[in-house]
């Protein structure tokens, strides 16, 4: 992951208007490109769930206020839902489905199980996102600071506790 | 009788479903990849009160896309209301007994009043948009200082379970007794449950079978319910809800959406989704209503209660009498000779109220813990004290012993935890830098709900040796898959690596829905009893099979381990008994029947919360600094799952406590806020750690296995101890929740 | 959201030619307000005009002590970048303390100063609402106006601005920068954000197509000691119900210079100038401080609701002042701890 990713397949699409018809677009994803016909409104996150079946990053509010739909834009957190897909053209997008091969989980993914950071499970692909950048950021410093910096990662459940937990495991590993 | 060793359950396992979860391949209902998906969209009324004259859907129909507008000239006509009854007694379950888009009456605003079909979200969303809708509106009624003067006593509340009153004694003879009295009155801002998954269904007909994804607590609640809405037969509808992303009651009952979907896939001849918005949350599975309670204690100077009455005001919907049943525990938990009880509602403009975590003790506890530590204060006794010296081991309205308590043990481990002893009692005495440090603490308890019929699960064992356990119980948080592999486990004698639970589909078997803290009691009992019936059937089968080992011995020396029978020298594994025996596999269905509603037993589930909180003495905020809770649920199935699910009903009275607050415009009858940017939930730098204190106590009532629940008890008294904390930081007694900056400054 | 066509704009000019000349354009950028409005059909362009490609992201001092940064940096970057945790550490403070980490990723600076009220009958898009539809009334005056504003209101329209960070920018006199049709311009930003008055649908002077460049900050000495104090119901990823962005220099025990500006409270991020008037020459002592306070919310026009705010808005600057006055004498101030106590 790096702050400011080159875009990896940037296309000649500018100054030509597209829409409010489908349009034919290409996505990055997990690092594999995708060629999807969508109208210029939808969502990076309707365009995963709905278009290319990635349904890890969830639909919690649609309104940018719970975090469940985090995933990464050139490696930086994001909210999917308030993210038009075709503004995504030319950058790379990781969702929870690429964060790591089934067979051989992320450290985070394996901290969240061990620490049962969560409950019913609709937040977690986003906190864990959300996580994951947290520590190459830095701000996982001390309880406080990930107090802050994960707040934008609503879990009903409220597993905050063992979300802290399984996010401090991960930093001291490293 | 035949044995096993005991020994998994109550151990801290790993979800089994963890990495589903954590991976992003766990599918809830609105992620279920079928071709030719139609997406529908509910629109709500505008109004709170009138009547619809017409909809205009030209504009709507012309968009591209738009499949089909429905509204009350063109969705059918549903068959039958069923009657509101909660959903744990294993019949239909409506959230109310009003089904929208019937007639052009409006009662709420947002009461659906149409669906738009498209094939594709974004489409039907926007051609929802497109509808003209004329209204004849009339003033709503929505509020406590609206509706104050219209109450009424009703006869009974929640679905007729509960009587609108009860009292014992003579309240009036106890106050005259009381050497002093406290009178309180709390208000409570209506709340909403908000599950990070909104609720939804997905509806698929193949000819006359329909097939629902449904986001619920009840597979078979949604199959009753929608069957008999319908009128379509049982065996025509099967429902799954595997992954379900949270519920705290907002998918205990069976709202409107799943039988609108299945109108809408059957009107237009493609399986539809239907997912309501997050703003459609605060219109579309209940609430826990606005509400206003008085507490009057009357006690000696020694501390002991002479009387207790609690009564409460709340709204209810046009259709039903329901409120939250609140004060019922006031009678019940401590020793107290007069009590008196009493709801008053008045008709509003709001859909029926429903389940919210703790319903009824999440409100009722904090009115009553409040009005204690008032008293407390009054005396000058320790708020501990003052609750030993209340202390009851029998239920004090019915005289019947408690099947189990642990309460005492609550208080004593939670102080002891906590570092309550040489606590000063005076209030504004302890400060840091801008500061107010105070800390406070309450009784925690919840009823062990009935349950009415018989709950079943079924145990296959595979000649290989791995065991499949089976009930319809959807998951939506508790852990139930890992907690029932340990369960099976232990009642096969298999390791519980060998064991996996396939639930949340209705062609399993039966299951109640998963309300009122009932979900872990009853399906372990389902699934004890089908494990050890198997079990049985297994060593039976291997004592009077001459080719087997154990051929002769008594069944009940039999002890089963890792698979393995042995009676003293001589074993014989299930797989090889099965293998021997040319059977793939043996299979067991398990029936519990709950306790009759008579039994002469007390069943409460009890806890102790404690607080502490700091209030910027200028500023007036509020931060929750530590929390513990010591509780005392019966048998615990899983320390880990247990402890989350008490922690997160304790970070939910903190959420109720501080932020929680939803109200009606009233002018408008609209709910003011219908995003999570407007109804605040505790987010991460708002929860302190938490530390969770379990105390097993043994119950051969409840249930076989003596589990009493963890999902409603965590939250209950938390909220009144971080009042009495508020208290104890700053002198003022705030009777209002959530507590805001407003109160304190 | 309707349907809408979509155009990726190559420079500056361009952008502005493509939205100056069609009314039913509009710029795109972090989207974090946008998209949610166009969603709700609050806001109803038939087409974007995609802006992020442009050059305009830059965060860099000037030789003088102030900054210069681009309209499309993101509120992440600038918070994060060591000259303005340096010279300005208000900036910082408040860039971190809006939203969320996922929301200042996105959230451009431009865009930042651009937000719409948060005001529920603004978003609903259904409710009389002045700012949306212009003479269809306020249903905030009578309505739930508990996080309305209680400064620069009119019988038209209560609505708070939402912004944290302009409330900082408007406490150290920094300009926007803009490209219209006309040309560069460039705007003190205190008169850059409107208060209702009888057009509330007007909320900043630019017209239809002008693009926001850049914003300046002067350099500001004071500014090093300078702290933003929010105060909310929650401890995080929420608005202020009331905010102070304060800097201050003491010299022999007198006031030298105060900048300060109130979030939260008014219809426009509110340079609190009574009060700084109030204060310079002054000692500190905290009855100065609040007589300060006192000065200025003296207009406020509460409603039953909100009415909380006056005073509380006036304990938040006196804390303000209070921490900034004594602190040691240089170096960024504590932050005021109305987060996390323990």
């Amino acid at each position: 992951m790096s702050a400011t990713g080159p875009a990896l397949t940037r296309r000649d699409t500018t100054a030509v208007e597209r829409g409010p018809d489908p349009v034919r677009i290409t996505l990055s994803v997990n690092g594999t490109e995708h060629s999807l016909d969508v109208e210029p409104r939808v969502s990076l996150l309707d365009a995963l769930r709905e278009h290319l079946d990635l349904t890890g990053a969830k639909k919690g509010c649609d309104q940018g206020t719970c975090g469940a739909c985090t995933v990464w834009v050139d490696g930086r957190r994001v909210l999917a839902c308030l993210t038009l897909a075709l503004t995504c053209e030319g950058h790379e997008v990781t969702t929870i489905e690429g964060l790591a091969p089934e067979a051989e989980p992320h450290p985070l993914q394996r901290a969240f199980v061990e620490h049962d950071a969560f409950q019913c499970g609709y937040c977690t692909p986003g906190q864990i996102m959300s996580a994951v950048a947290l520590i190459e950021e830095g701000h996982a410093g001390d309880d406080a600071e990930i107090k802050e910096w994960m707040s934008g990662n609503i879990c009903r459940c409220a597993a905050y506790p063992n979300i802290r937990a399984a996010i401090r495991a991960v930093r001291d590993q490293t | 009788m035949t044995a096993t060793i005991p020994s998994a359950t109550g151990q801290p396992l790993d979800r089994v479903d963890g990495y589903a979860k954590v991976s992003g391949r766990a599918r809830y209902s609105a992620e279920i990849p079928i071709p030719d998906m139609a997406y529908a969209y509910v629109v709500g009324s505008r109004i709170a009160a009138g009547r619809v004259t017409g909809i205009d859907a030209s504009a709507a129909q012309a968009e591209e896309g738009v499949l089909a507008v429905l509204t009350r000239q063109t969705l059918p006509r549903i068959a039958e209301q069923p009657p509101l009854i909660p959903s744990l007694a294993g019949t239909a379950a409506p959230g109310q007994t009003f089904f929208p888009v019937q007639d052009d009456t409006v009662h709420y605003a947002g009461q659906p009043i149409a669906l738009v079909v498209a094939d594709t979200w974004e489409r039907a969303q926007h051609a929802a948009r497109l509808l003209r809708v004329s209204y004849e509106e009339t003033p709503p009624v929505t509020t406590l200082d609206q509706g104050r003067d219209l109450a009424y006593e009703p006869e009974r509340i929640f679905g007729g379970w509960i009587p609108g009153r009860s009292e014992r004694g003579d309240v009036a003879a106890g106050l005259r007794e009381a050497d002093v009295t406290v009178d309180g009155t709390y208000t409570y801002a209506a709340n909403n449950h908000n599950p990070l998954e909104a609720s939804c269904t997905t509806a698929q007909w193949d000819g006359d079978d329909l097939l629902l994804y449904d986001a619920t607590q009840g597979v078979n609640a949604t199959q009753m319910t929608v069957s008999r809405l319908l009128g379509i037969p049982m065996s025509r509808i099967r429902v799954i809800g595997h992954y379900v992303g949270g519920s705290f009651g907002s998918k205990a009952m069976i709202h409107a959406h799943p039988t609108l979907a299945a109108m809408a896939a059957r009107a237009v001849g493609r399986p539809v989704k239907l997912f309501l918005t997050r703003e459609q949350m605060f219109t579309s599975v209940g609430h826990r209503e606005e509400q206003e309670q008085q507490v009057t204690l009357g006690a000696t100077r020694e501390g002991r209660l002479t009387a207790i009455r609690h009564l409460k005001l709340s709204p209810t919907s046009h259709f039903d009498d329901w409120a939250e049943p609140s004060v019922g525990t006031s009678s019940q938990i401590y020793a107290c000779p007069h009590y008196e009880g009493a709801y008053r509602l008045f008709r509003a403009n709001t859909m029926t109220p429903t389940f919210m975590r703790a319903p009824g003790e999440a409100s009722g506890m904090h009115a009553l813990e409040c009005s204690l530590d008032e008293l407390a204060h009054e005396l000058g006794l320790d708020p501990i004290e003052l609750r030993l010296r209340n202390h009851t081991e029998v239920d004090a309205m019915t005289g019947h012993p408690w099947s189990s308590s642990g309460l005492r043990e609550c208080y004593e481990r939670g102080a002891d935890r906590f570092g309550w002893a040489g606590r000063d009692p005076r209030p504004g005495t302890r400060r840091e830098g801008d500061w107010l440090i105070g800390t406070g603490m309450a009784t925690a308890s919840y009823p062990v709900a009935p349950l009415a019929n018989p709950q079943r699960a079924r145990a296959r064992l595979y000649a290989d040796g791995t065991a499949v356990v089976q009930a319809a119980t959807p998951d939506f948080g508790t852990g139930v898959a890992t907690v029932m592999a340990q369960v099976a486990a232990d009642g096969l004698g298999l390791g519980v690596d060998r064991c996996r639970f396939e639930s949340g589909d209705t062609d399993l078997p039966n299951i109640a829905a998963a309300v009122g803290s009932a979900g872990a009691g009853m399906i372990s009992a389902a699934v004890h009893s089908a494990a050890t019936a198997l079990r049985r059937q297994l060593v039976d089968s291997a004592v009077a099979d001459p080719g087997s080992p154990l051929f002769g011995a008594d069944p009940v020396r039999v002890v089963v381990r890792d698979g393995v029978m042995t009676a003293g020298a001589a074993s014989e594994s299930y797989s090889d008994l099965l293998r021997r025996t040319l059977r793939p596999d043996a299979e067991a269905v398990g029936q519990w029947n709950p306790p009759a509603h008579d039994v002469p037993y007390g069943m409460m589930t009890f806890g102790a919360q404690f607080a502490e909180v700091a209030v910027d003495a200028d500023l007036g905020v509020v931060r929750v600094r530590r929390m513990t809770g010591a509780f005392a649920p019966g048998r615990v199935l899983n320390a880990k799952t247990a402890r989350s699910q008490l922690m997160g009903g304790m970070l939910w009275g903190l959420g109720q406590a501080l932020l929680e607050a939803n109200h009606m415009d009233p002018d408008t009858g609209h709910w003011v806020s219908s995003s999570l940017g407007e109804y605040l939930v505790p987010v991460n730098a708002d929860a302190p750690d938490v530390d969770v204190e379990l105390i097993e106590v043994e119950d051969d009532v409840v249930n076989p296995l003596g589990v009493k629940g963890v999902g409603e008890i965590g939250q209950v008294g938390v909220s009144a101890a971080i009042a009495n904390a508020v208290h104890h930081a700053t002198g003022r007694r705030i009777r209002e929740l959530p507590i805001t900056i407003e109160d304190l400054i | 959201m309707r349907p809408i066509a979509y155009l990726r704009a190559t420079d500056a000019a361009n952008a502005v030619e493509a939205v100056s000349t069609d009314p039913t354009s509009d710029f795109l950028a972090g989207g974090t307000t946008e998209v949610d409005l166009l969603r709700q059909e609050v806001l109803n362009p038939r087409r974007l005009v995609d802006i992020n490609d442009l050059p305009l992201t830059g965060i860099e001092g000037t030789p003088e002590g102030g900054l210069r940064i681009g309209a499309l940096a993101r509120m992440s970057d600038v918070a994060a970048a060591p000259v303005v945790r340096e010279r300005f550490p208000m900036l910082a403070q408040v860039l971190e303390s809006g939203a969320s980490a996922q929301l200042r990723n996105m959230a451009s600076m431009g865009g930042n100063l651009l937000q719409r009220v948060r005001c529920s009958y603004f978003r609903d898009a259904e409710s009389p609402c002045n700012k949306r539809e212009p003479g269809t009334g306020c249903s905030a005056i009578k309505g739930f106006s508990r996080g309305h504003a209680v400064l620069g209101t009119s019988e038209h329209c209560i609505a708070t601005h939402p912004s944290d960070v302009a409330v900082a920018l408007v406490a150290l006199d920094a300009r926007v920068r803009t490209l219209g049709p006309k040309g560069e311009r460039t705007y003190a930003v205190d008169d850059f954000f409107l208060v209702p008055g009888d057009s509330p649908h007007r909320e900043h002077p630019m017209e239809h197509g002008e693009l926001i460049t850049g914003i300046e900050v002067p350099a500001t000495p004071v500014a090093r000691r300078s702290l933003y104090l929010k105060v909310r119901d929650r401890a995080s990823y929420e608005f202020a119900l009331v905010s102070v962005a304060a800097a201050l220099s003491v010299a022999d025990g007198t006031i030298a210079d105060v900048r300060m500006a109130l979030g939260g409270v008014a219809t426009k991020p509110w340079r609190a100038r009574r009060a700084e008037d109030f204060l310079v020459g002054a000692a500190t002592d905290p009855d100065g401080f609040r007589m300060a306070a006192r000065v200025e919310m003296a207009d406020a026009r509460p409603t039953p609701l909100n009415a909380f705010k006056v005073e509380l808005a006036q304990r938040a600057i006196v804390r303000a002042l209070r921490t900034l006055s004594d602190g040691p004498g240089a170096g960024p101030a504590p932050r005021p701890g109305t987060g996390s106590p323990s």
